[in-house]
């Protein structure tokens, strides 16, 4: 296994340019699928940092998502009118709700791992849904007015969808150079190597607990960043955001499009709302039909469709199409 | 006093369907080691399934009788076509596959009985209610009460006793010495699964006329019987019982005592014991 594979500098660039130039393009129906594609692939990317990278399944992480929703909106309704105020409150919230709930989670891995994480989002999730003079209960917190976003001396409305799609693409790209900048430091290794032995890693010294929390820290912060960006452009936090149902939504995306390769989470989620709207086109039982996919992909495609076809353009590379 | 009195049944009478469920998903993983997020939806599909049966012949018992072996023959299916390639592989992905198997489950019985809630009444000499102190309490969730021990203490005798029991007991010690000495462990997972499932759309048939039959009711329970089976010790029998009881009785006395924290009780609970406890309350430390 190679240890660190080079980055695909250039197809990073083409994605990147393709993004920018998308909104000049596509419909502003398709603007606002594409909106809501990179916040979901922020988010099944801080997924895959303690899943891919870490190797711990976490069934929690909507609880940060949502938590960031929460500060974000409670932000704006209680605190300064400031976009950057809210992300930041999103991003701060869920990085100090992890520290604590991580430093009691990654005492256990595998099963007992998941489980754990489960229960503390289910908590979070109760605590959303019951604390009603604060959260609004069920119904959710909507109710804010979207300030204008202040950069360097613009003053832009995001009423425009376009407008908004630029904003969640410089935030999604700056969180996706934040993880890329972790897994590819020395701590990255260390952390594929708390995945594949930790005892290893801790007879040459380090402490795996530590580690892990770090990343758990990471990647609950960058899932509040997602759930902030999330209630903004949804001009809603509710609960449903904080349920388990929307981690496994984070587990499903990183697994269809690989949890191996680092943009993989993010194919996944733009595969998985493509799904979404061309299978709810004919029917409204397209679970059934994700349920088959996740089946068959971790039955016959454990990579995912990135890792899949990254693993063949490899193939094709060295054996001369073989 | 009879406030109280009504809660205990309340609580047993619940922590006794979990307990169906629960049995089977720490047997499953006392043996197999794997942890099935499908099996909630097993529970679900037997309370369907007596559903159907009550429309079709009337009888409750008949639903009783042949929904949960259809149950357990789809557990089959399950288990030889989509686990078996797995278990080799990474646990995380066997709890992914089950997850998809709960997600298809769950969507399909909304396919096939829509996503409206379902009413079944309980049979003729179970209905009605019976004068308890100057109030009066449901005959039928007494009578929940009663079979969950008796259910358990079958269960009981049949690990401490039978030959199966011995078997399933050995090869959830040491599967590989289990395997040494011509214990056919493929077969016995099969075994083992359809078992688990069997069990869970009992609960599931039980459970119908307990409570309203919907779609959401295997997610919810699912939930709910992870975190007995934690609590309990995961694999542990006895710790399967008692950690049903104890998630049934908070339940109740919290839906009355403080019904702000109810949801949340569940979660504190688990928190605690596993991080004070990681084995759980009958689990052995490794």
């Amino acid at each position: 296994m190679k240890i660190l594979p080079r980055f695909p500098l250039i197809p990073g660039l083409v994605l990147f340019g393709a993004l920018i130039s998308a909104p000049f393009i596509l419909s502003i129906y398709w603007v606002m699928i594409l909106t809501e594609i990179l916040t979901m692939g922020l988010f099944a990317m801080s997924f895959n940092l303690l899943f891919g990278y870490t190797g711990l399944l976490s069934f929690g992480q909507a609880g940060f998502f949502g938590a960031g929703a929460y500060c974000a909106v409670l932000t704006l309704l209680h605190g300064p009118a400031s976009l950057w105020a809210a992300l930041a409150a999103g991003f701060l919230g869920a990085a100090l709700l992890a520290l604590p709930i991580g430093w009691l989670c990654v005492r256990r891995d595998e099963i007992y791992f998941a489980i754990l994480t489960l229960g503390f989002g289910m908590m979070l999730f109760t605590v959303a849904h019951n604390w009603r003079s604060v959260t609004g209960g069920s119904d959710g917190l909507g109710n804010f007015t979207l300030p204008k976003l202040d950069l360097f001396g613009w003053s832009i409305s995001l009423f425009n969808p376009r407008h908004f799609y630029f904003l969640v693409l410089l935030i999604a790209a700056a969180g996706a150079l934040l993880l890329l900048r972790v897994v590819r430091s020395p701590f990255g290794l260390l952390l594929r190597g708390t995945r594949e032995n930790s005892n290893r890693v801790s007879f040459v010294g380090a402490n795996v607990r530590s580690v892990r929390l770090f990343a758990f820290v990471v990647s609950g912060a960058l899932a509040g960043l997602a759930g902030a960006l999330f209630a903004l452009f949804n001009r809603i936090a509710s609960p449903e955001m904080l349920h388990w149902a929307f981690s496994g939504k984070a587990v499903l995306m990183t697994i269809l499009g690989g949890s191996g390769v680092f943009l993989g989470p993010a194919v996944g989620a733009a595969i998985f709302f493509v799904l979404e709207h061309s299978i709810t086109a004919y029917t409204t039982n397209w679970m059934i039909f994700l349920g088959m996919i996740l089946i068959v992909l971790v039955l016959v495609f454990p990579k995912g469709v990135l890792g899949s076809a990254v693993d063949f353009i490899d193939r094709f590379r060295k054996g001369g199409g073989r | 006093m009879e406030g109280i009195l009504a809660n205990v049944l309340n609580g047993l009478s619940w922590g006794m369907l979990l307990f169906l469920i629960a049995v089977g998903l720490t047997t499953v993983f006392g043996v197999m080691g794997v942890l099935n997020f499908a099996h909630g939806s097993l529970f679900m599909l037997g309370a369907y399934l007596a559903m159907q049966c009550m429309r079709w012949f009337g009888s409750f018992w008949l639903g009783l009788l042949i929904g949960p072996p259809i149950v357990a023959a789809l557990a089959v299916l399950i288990e030889r076509f989509l686990l078996r390639p797995l278990y080799g592989r990474d646990v995380s992905f066997q709890l992914l596959l089950t997850f998809g198997v709960m997600l298809f489950l769950d969507d399909g019985v909304r396919l096939i009985w829509g996503a409206a809630y379902h009413v079944v009444n309980p049979p003729q000499i179970l209905s009605g209610v019976i004068p308890f102190f100057s109030q009066s309490y449901p005959v039928y969730r007494i009578f929940l009460v009663v079979l969950g021990p008796l259910i358990g203490a079958g269960l009981w005798a049949f690990f401490a006793f039978t030959r199966w029991g011995k078997i399933l007991r050995a090869a959830a010690m040491d599967r590989q010495m289990a395997e040494i000495v011509g214990v056919r462990v493929p077969v016995m997972f099969t075994a083992v699964f359809a078992f688990g499932a069997w069990l869970a759309a009992l609960g599931g048939a039980l459970a119908a006329p307990h409570q309203s039959v919907g779609p959401a009711m295997g997610e919810y329970i699912i939930i709910e019987s992870f975190i007995v089976v934690v609590i309990g010790g995961m694999g542990s029998f006895p710790g399967a019982f008692v950690g049903a009881l104890i998630l049934g009785l908070l339940n109740s006395f919290a839906t009355t005592f403080a019904p702000d924290l109810q949801m949340a009780l569940p979660y504190i609970l688990l928190a605690i014991v596993l991080l004070a406890r990681p084995r759980g309350l009958f689990g052995e430390e490794a």
